[in-house]
């Protein structure tokens, strides 16, 4: 059932029916010279100017301090990574911005502050201006000389966001759009010169999106919000009284707000992911830090095996979420440059390059910031009393972590996202899992293969175990849809449990891509541990993908159905023992060796 | 005005050192390697000079092709343009000589550096190029400016601090408050990979020094804590146990 294709041509999606061949995917270990400058200079930069103020930046009162380390941090052209050149840009390719996204993620509240700028900022007229509105906006926000802010969500209008009640009317003389309306959880809204907005005109049913300077008058805001973390952000109301936004200034077509709205998101969620990647990095460094420090008993802590569990799991979720990651990434990019190869102008065959991984994307969001908020809270908890010190760093990254998994779609959004899109493609016919479903749901009917005929190679036996995960998938899935049809999308539950088994798959076959590549590279003994990562990350895969292929089978199936399906499910999660105590053993040895993430 | 930037390419401050070959060689193994710190310092500054009055800065790195990416970095510094000399920096006369032998080709008008490199912190290459070439040669400058054909620099000396004034051309080793410590942009970073990087093969003695033997420090024992009240303890085991008294 399972075909093999070439990395360049494997579209979003097909992970859960394709054999993907190491070769194809990227891994970080295979960024060039130039982009480990590029993440060398973000590095040197929080170093020297933001994490030693993080405490001093998570109190002030005022904006000024996120205001003047953004200065500096379009001083350094961090702003301008992703526009390109002709726009005083850097035009690097979608991976790099990724890296750089990455190696800011430490930074709590001023990485939220930067990626607002950058992203759904500066993106909407980047992607959706017309030339005149990129001329006049992004050579001032690639320099950090303006600084934009996103206008989308209500009081009453969150993850269902085509709901926003802000008005956009025509002015009598044609010449402007008067928008009146209330927008809340506006990062950087406080100090933004542009704010991308999104409104209704007249009775529209769909919203439409306005690049609103500041200057134009009729800009009201509150006080800044009393938020749980990333305190050094500046979130606010904002109140759009009788605004006059010149005509020119409505962005891309009415009604082509939503549209903008979500191919932004997209980019947001994956860049999200490597955010949170590098932020448990940074927290994970200081809890293997203190546990090689903190002793009692007479011994550093770092010697007890409960407390080296925590420090190989943050390693193995954190590998296992960088290799997707970046794999992702770079499926991006190469979708990106075969359009341009089309004939399809750049900014449209980013977008559109971005749109095809939408899967991805929001499967992304939802590791990345689950595997943060994991490290935050055994960072807390390796700390132990001190964790719960504001006077240490750990209290700061625990409350910092949280948000990732609200904005950007909740992560239940992200999750009903992750299957909507796959059933959708599939009845489009542009994803073919009909197929594939089928297959697996005669198989499950037939005597099971006991695999006589060995193959030979690399992790053949994890690759059938992978391979087994999307069967598992798939029957689920295809029961599932079969048993409610139309009302499938009122079965939230199902979808969650479906949702988290797509994440599990692609997660733990990114990891052990890497691993395989990387042996191809460097030779199995010199990635010995990375190895031991990938593996303890597949076991524990298989005992999600199975908790919640059972959960699913069992909330819609009943009797001999039930059975067979539970049978299949059994089948599809089997995988050989392996010493998991001495594996994380292994990788927690490693990482207190390395004094942090040791990959 | 021509600049030359002489940088060294080495461990960085956080790196395990140990040694091989019975204890004769350093051991690379897994070392991260930049530039010296002093040295980056040096660079800054000349990046400065030629941003107030033009001129041309260029990089000079003795070392194996390793350290190319080092290099490139000083490139998207700022510098104009680089040259390797293809050999192990063995030791500061080999340096020196190598650092002459190319000054002499191109009559720079400052050739700066480090005030010592922070792995055998010898800090002698300034004093040894300014003496082949027959040029003055100062270390540690905190402060440069130049004024035409002058130079106007501050030295810290024994209790105080030295200000001085020189013709050019002249070697000086430096070390920081001498310029803002430079953080490559993006734009900079873009740029190194079009600027030339020259590799030229060494000239003159091979090493007229030979390491005999390394040796690690004595690691540092656990610290013991005297309470207030027994302070007289201090005095007791400062002679009987650290024995320095």
């Amino acid at each position: 059932m399972i075909a093999t294709k070439p990395g360049a041509s494997i579209k979003g999606g097909e992970f859960l029916i394709q054999d993907i061949p190491a070769d194809s995917v990227f891994i970080p270990e295979e960024f060039g010279e130039e982009q480990r400058m590029v993440a060398a200079t973000c590095e040197e930069f929080l170093n020297r100017e933001v994490l030693p103020r993080m405490k001093e930046l998570d109190e002030a009162k005022s904006y000024e301090p996120i205001v003047g380390l953004l200065n500096k941090a379009g001083e350094l052209g961090l702003l301008a990574t992703s526009i390109p050149e002709e726009y005083g840009g850097f035009g690097m390719n979608f991976n790099t911005s990724m890296l750089v996204t990455d190696k800011i993620g430490a930074s709590g509240g001023f990485a939220v502050a930067l990626s607002a700028h950058t992203g759904i900022g500066t993106l909407p007229i980047l992607y959706y201006g017309n030339e005149e509105q990129k001329a006049k906006y992004l050579p001032k926000l690639a320099t950090g000389e303006w600084k934009a802010a996103y206008c989308l969500t209500e009081p009453d209008s969150g993850s269902d966001a085509n709901s926003g009640k802000t008005k956009a009317v025509l002015s009598a003389d044609g010449k402007h759009y008067v928008l009146n309306g209330q927008k809340m959880w506006i990062t950087n809204g406080g100090f933004a010169d542009i704010y991308i907005v999104f409104a209704k005109i007249d009775n529209d049913k769909n919203l439409t999106a306005f690049i609103v300077e500041r200057d134009f008058g009729g800009i009201t805001m509150n006080e800044p919000e009393h938020k749980l973390g990333i305190k050094s952000s500046d979130t606010r109301q904002i109140f759009f009284n009788d605004c006059q936004v010149p005509v020119e200034n409505l962005l891309y077509q009415r009604e082509g707000g939503f549209k903008i709205a979500v191919n932004i998101l997209n980019i947001g969620r994956i860049k999200l992911s490597a955010a949170c990647i590098g932020g448990a990095k940074a927290v994970a460094a200081q809890a293997i830090q203190y546990a090689k420090e903190r002793k009692q008993f007479g011994t550093a802590i770092a010697s007890f095996g409960a407390i080296q569990h925590k420090i190989a799991e943050m390693a193995v979720k954190l590998f296992a979420s960088e290799s997707a990651t970046y794999r992702a990434g770079q499926n991006i990019d190469d979708a990106i440059q075969a359009l341009i190869a089309e004939g399809m102008p750049e900014s449209e065959a980013k977008l559109k390059g971005v749109e095809q991984f939408a899967i991805e994307c929001a499967i992304l969001k939802v590791h990345g910031s689950e595997v943060l908020d994991y490290v935050v809270d055994e960072g807390v908890q390796i700390y132990g009393g001190m964790g719960y010190s504001a006077d240490a760093p750990m209290e700061r990254a625990y409350r910092d972590s949280r948000i990732n998994r609200i904005f950007e779609g909740t992560n239940e959004i992200n999750r009903l996202l992750t299957v909507d899109m796959i059933l959708k493609r599939a009845m489009k016919g542009q994803l073919d899992i009909l197929g594939p479903a089928m297959a697996v749901s005669k198989e499950i009917m037939s005597i099971p293969d006991f695999g006589a005929e060995e193959e030979e190679g690399l992790f053949i036996k994890e690759k059938k175990v992978i391979k087994n995960l999307k069967k598992a998938v798939l029957m689920t899935a295809g029961a599932a849809v079969q048993k409610f049809m139309m009302a499938f999308d009122k079965e939230q539950e199902i979808i969650m449990n479906l949702a988290d088994m797509l994440i599990e798959v692609y997660a733990a076959e990114s990891a052990l891509l890497r691993v395989e590549k990387l042996i191809g590279i460097k030779g199995e003994n010199a990635v010995a541990v990375q190895k031991e990562a990938a593996l303890v990350y597949l076991h524990e895969a298989v005992e999600k993908v199975a908790w919640a292929g059972r959960q699913a089978i069992t909330s819609f199936a009943e009797g001999d159905e039930q059975n067979v399906m539970l049978l299949g499910l059994k089948r599809f999660t089997k995988i050989d023992p392996y010493n998991l105590k001495e594996a994380r053993r292994r990788i927690a040895h490693a990482a207190l060796e390395a004094g942090g993430y040791p990959f | 005005m021509k600049i030359l930037v002489c940088i060294s390419v080495v461990p960085d401050t956080t790196a395990k050192i140990s040694f091989t070959d019975g204890d004769t060689k350093f051991n690379k193994a897994g070392v991260q390697f930049i530039a010296g710190p002093y040295d980056d310092y040096a660079l800054s500054r000349a990046v400065e000079l030629k941003e107030q009055s033009g001129g041309t800065v260029t990089v000079l790195n003795v070392g194996d092709a390793d350290a190319e990416p080092i290099i490139r970095k000083a490139l998207a510094v700022g510098a104009d343009d680089a040259i390797r000399v293809n050999a192990e920096p063995t030791d500061a006369y080999f340096v020196a000589e190598q650092i002459a032998a190319i000054a002499r080709q191109e009559n720079y008008d400052l050739i700066l550096m480090g005030r010592e490199s922070i792995d055998f912190n010898g800090g002698q290459v300034h004093g040894i190029v300014g003496e082949l070439l027959g040029i003055a040669s100062f270390s540690p400058v905190m402060k440069l400016d130049i004024d035409g054909t002058t130079a106007r620099f501050a030295r810290e000396i024994e209790g105080g601090k030295e200000s001085l004034e020189a013709s050019l051309p002249l070697v000086l080793g430096c070390q920081e408050p001498i310029a803002e410590w430079k953080i490559p942009n993006m734009r900079g970073i873009m740029t190194a990979r079009t600027k030339p990087l020259k590799v030229v093969e060494p000239v003159g003695h091979d090493s007229l020094t030979q390491v005999t033997q390394f040796e690690l420090p004595p690691a540092k024992g656990a610290v013991k804590m005297i309470p207030a009240e027994d302070a007289g303890q201090l005095i007791t085991l400062l002679r009987t146990e650290a024995k320095v008294l």
